[in-house]
């Protein structure tokens, strides 16, 4: 962990694995020990939040009600 | 919408029990989303640029004068560049996206949908989302340029 030169950079590249939540356990509390420390990688991560929540949203809402409501009524019978 | 009924009832013969309906119904709809978006670019030739995790942010907060509220830096994208930026994505990275951040699917169910394996899954995950934080990045600056 401390082996990186740049612990941003190091940051940068756990920030996908820790929201996927599929880092080892020593490996989010790398992440979040430096998250506490750094501001700036503590907003980089909560935008990356904020815009995984945002693109669902911007794409769900492509999908008209009509067709929403069909696809819950095909889902009864099979699930 | 027509065109997705009929498709997904074409479809429906060759269900397979066994299968996720919900995983097979939301393919069919996304890529047909996808497309109609991608029908409504205005820029259909972008090449996406694969950005760093943090370039979108970093050029966003910079391009509101420094306000790095991360609510109100996402709010500057509109939903119409999500979806164009999105279909920019080359299919095989936007099919994970798609599964994987927007139908919720884990990355072992994403890997048995596109039958890849789960490594793969993760692989294309990561430069997908990069890919479309480039994309994002684009049409946001041409917007704030123009």
């Amino acid at each position: 962990m401390s082996s990186y030169v740049d612990p941003c950079a190091h940051c940068e590249e756990m920030m996908q694995p820790y929201l996927d939540h599929v880092l080892t356990e020593e490996e989010r509390v790398a992440a979040e020990t430096h998250l506490d420390e750094c501001e700036l990688c503590r907003r980089r991560y909560r935008f990356e939040e904020s815009l995984r929540v945002y693109v669902r949203k911007a794409t769900a809402e492509q999908m008209p009600v009509e067709l929403r409501q069909k696809l819950s009524a095909l889902r009864v019978p099979l699930d | 919408m027509q065109e997705t009924y009929v498709r997904a009832f074409r479809s429906w013969a060759s269900f397979q029990p066994g299968t996720n309906l919900r995983a097979w119904l939301l393919r069919i709809l996304t890529n047909l989303n996808i497309d109609r978006g991608r029908r409504q670019q205005r820029t259909p030739q972008m090449q996406p640029l694969e950005a760093n995790d943090y370039y979108l942010y970093d050029k966003l907060a910079e391009d509101t004068g420094g306000v790095t509220d991360e609510d109100r830096v996402v709010e500057r994208l509109s939903q119409d560049d999500i979806v164009s930026s999105l279909a920019a994505v080359p299919h095989d990275f936007r099919d994970v996206i798609v599964l994987v951040d927007i139908g919720d699917f884990s990355y072992a169910d994403a890997a048995q949908i596109l039958d890849i394996p789960v490594g793969t899954v993760m692989s294309r995950l990561h430069r997908g989302r990069r890919i479309l934080k480039g994309a994002l990045a684009e049409t946001a600056l041409e917007e704030a340029g123009t």
